[in-house]
């Protein structure tokens, strides 16, 4: 009770409040409009935010995380387009609900569904808090390092079909972090002699240059799209009654969401495909699922709204952000010289506790904003595309410049920008750049300082030396969690391939064998003969133009 | 090559080969540079080697890379990969546009280029509607308004504004 007393305190200033607002109405009309996403607002607000006191900061930052996905459904719904990568699922129930005129139901549902999630995902955590508060404090280096190689390796594994070059991705990302003045025995890397490579390429730089600029020249380099909205009509407080029909399905998907959001690296899409699939299995008309279902809407819009609160857990409590929005948030930390660990966790408890109630208020006040503003809010979808990548690319300027007025940053951003342009036209992942990135600093630090006292590989995993050892459990979890990764993916990876071989086998049978055959056969006696015949004819030529 | 891997493949299939081949070879590059660039200090343990995580990065970028580009369900290049690498091309206009934007803010000042430079590159993406060109100037103003006059953001005052008499000169410089 003191502690939510003393977060309720940090709370109090009319900045945080003004930021909270800011943040949720922002993050709302952000995410409503189609192709910009909290991503792209967040990498151009992160230098704004560091000249503020952290917990504004982190307010206005966490505003944009976590009302975003609200936003992002209007579009899934009424247009067919998701307003962030997280509603794809949105459309799937959504859009063919408002083919059929009930667009208001649609939306109201997704709001209500949102909002349950958010606040289900708030509470658990705050419930988590002491318990995390306890763990917490048994993660050393050996364990922040294992964590954060667990992030990465299953923030490659979640790119199904695409984890040679996720993982390719990530370890470019590794190399990028490594660059510059090395900070232990003070050696140049890959610097090449270029004074402006020295202090390194800063996260923010490229995190602009991969999120906003290549989303700017994305949309630069497309067409408009020409959107019809209806008005809708009514009220919106029918969906709070209707979810409360489906406690069961609203219950397991937040908790889905809870509890992928709480891993590194696994995020919404798989917390939304467990729900979704779990709703279906369970649900009395399976056959209504994709064709404008309830349940389905609940499913998917409940799993995405838990994960933003569930994903600060991993950067909160051990300093490991779970992906590319978190990541981007680490930065705003370490420039406050707040480091979040197990010691924020320890003596900043309030802190903590604060930024979970910011989530729970910022949760109410987007409910309500968008209960009465949604007929206005629609409006935005009709911003041209091209407009967008314009308001973008000058948005993106402040973000970039404002970090060190440095002319060579903008350059890098913009390098980085044609790099995340090309992944998004090859729809190759940008995430594992920037968690490799992060994760990489992470790992090389803890790693070092983890293996001074280490000379063989069980002392990994072991305090102390002889009778007075005593083993790690945490590290011994999360190397064996590491192994599981690895094996379930490789078995994956395994079935996929015996998949496909049966695939290729099934439709190439015998006669295709036989046929081919034949057909290489023939090409070969025609070509034998036609030497034959080249050389008879080269012999018949020769004769007739030897007069000698 | 079969329909099966064809379909299999996510995203587009112009371009894939392109790109990989050119991350491969970028990444061999830097590889084949790892010992120019860093350093192996003795008396140090593996783990601590300046170099060892540099090695891992790019050991790591050239083997993903190369399995990567072995994977592929077309290696061979045509005239769609070509195509697809003009439209990659085409974007650099936008990236100038960009910088021309960075390079004239210290010279002219935040407020003017942004004020101009918006309508611009608006009327370049090919929108002749007046009210769009005045909505995008009005749009710079609130964006300088917003970052640079209310929330403080670090972007320094132009040459151009030394030039202006007085307290307008110390005002220019602070809000625009």
């Amino acid at each position: 009770m003191d502690l939510l007393l003393s977060g309720l305190d940090i709370l109090a200033r009319w900045d945080v409040v003004l930021a909270l607002l800011t943040g949720s109405v922002g993050g709302v009309l952000i995410g409503a409009i189609p192709g910009v996403g909290p991503a792209v607002a967040i990498a151009i607000l992160l230098p704004a935010t560091f000249s503020m006191d952290p917990i504004v900061g982190l307010t206005v930052l966490l505003g944009i995380y976590g009302s975003s996905m609200y936003g992002g459904a209007i579009p899934a719904i009424l247009i067919n387009t998701p307003g962030t990568a997280v509603n794809a699922l949105t459309t799937y129930d959504g859009f063919p609900m408002t083919t059929r005129g009930e667009a208001r139901r649609a939306i109201s549902l997704a709001y209500s569904a949102s909002f349950f999630g958010g606040i289900f995902s708030v509470i658990c955590l705050m419930l988590f808090s002491p318990v995390l508060a306890k763990v917490a404090p048994m993660f050393g280096s050996r364990e922040i390092f294992l964590a954060a190689l667990l992030g990465i390796i299953l923030v490659v594994t979640a790119h199904r079909r695409q984890t040679l070059i996720a993982a390719a991705l990530a370890c470019f990302g590794i190399f990028i972090n490594t660059i510059g003045l090395e900070p232990v025995k003070y050696s140049k890397r890959y610097t090449f002699d270029q004074s402006f490579l020295s202090g390194g390429i800063d996260l923010i730089v490229v995190v602009l240059g991969l999120f906003a600029l290549s989303q700017a020249f994305f949309l630069l380099q497309g067409e408009d799209e020409k959107t019809r909205i209806n008005r809708l009509k009514g009220g919106l407080f029918q969906g709070l009654r209707e979810l409360a029909r489906h406690p069961r399905v609203a219950g397991v998907s937040a908790s889905f969401g809870v509890l992928m959001g709480m891993i590194p690296g696994v995020g919404e899409f798989t917390a939304q495909f467990m729900s979704y699939t779990y709703a279906q299995k369970t649900s009395k008309r399976p056959e209504d699922f994709g064709h404008g279902s309830s349940e389905g809407l609940i499913a998917a819009e409940t799993a995405n709204n838990a994960v933003p609160a569930a994903a600060m857990v991993p950067l909160l409590a051990l300093g490991i952000p779970g992906e590319a929005l978190t990541a981007m948030m680490l930065s705003v930390f370490y420039v406050h010289n707040v480091v979040p660990g197990p010691q924020l966790f320890q003596n900043q408890m309030d802190f903590v506790v604060a930024l979970y109630l910011a989530l729970l208020i910022l949760n109410v006040m987007v409910l309500v904003f968008l209960l009465f503003a949604t007929n206005q809010l629609i409006k935005v979808v009709k911003i041209p595309n091209r407009f967008l990548g314009v308001a973008i690319l000058t948005l993106s300027f402040v973000g970039v410049y404002s970090l060190r007025n440095s002319v060579t940053d903008c350059v890098i951003a913009a390098l980085f920008g044609v790099l995340g342009f090309i992944l998004k036209r090859l729809s190759l992942p940008i995430v594992p750049i920037i968690l490799g990135m992060v994760l990489g600093g992470i790992m090389e630090v803890k790693l070092r300082a983890g293996m001074a006292r280490v000379k063989t590989f069980p002392d990994f995993f072991m305090d102390g030396r002889g009778d007075d050892a005593s083993l790690r459990p945490i590290a011994v979890i999360l190397f064996l969690l590491i192994i599981a990764v690895l094996a379930l993916h490789v078995r994956r990876a395994w079935a996929d391939h015996k998949e496909l071989k049966e695939a290729k086998w099934s439709t190439k049978h015998s006669s295709t064998h036989i046929g081919a055959q034949l057909s290489r056969r023939r090409s070969f006696i025609l070509a034998e003969r036609g030497k034959k015949r080249r050389a008879e004819r080269s012999m018949l030529s020769r004769r007739s133009t030897d007069k000698s | 090559m079969s329909q099966d891997e064809l379909s299999r493949q996510i995203g587009r299939r112009s371009g894939q080969v392109i790109f990989a081949i050119a991350f491969l070879a970028l990444s061999a590059l830097l590889l084949s540079q790892i010992g120019d660039q860093t350093k192996w200090v003795k008396k140090t343990k593996f783990f601590a080697q300046p170099r060892f995580w540099p090695a891992v990065g790019l050991g790591g970028m050239v083997l993903f890379g190369a399995l990567h580009l072995w994977h592929l369900p077309r290696r061979k290049l045509d005239r769609f990969d070509r195509n697809e690498v003009m439209i990659w091309a085409q974007v650099l206009e936008y990236a100038l546009w960009f910088m021309a934007y960075v390079m004239l803010v210290p010279l002219v000042g935040y407020l003017p280029v942004t004020v101009v430079f918006m309508p611009l590159m608006v009327w370049r993406m090919g929108y002749s509607d007046r009210r769009l060109l005045w909505i995008s100037a009005g749009l710079g103003i609130v964006i300088v308004l917003l970052f640079k006059s209310l929330l403080n953001v670090k972007i320094p005052g132009a040459a151009l504004y030394e030039y202006l008499p007085g307290a307008m000169r110390g005002f220019f410089i602070l809000n625009f």
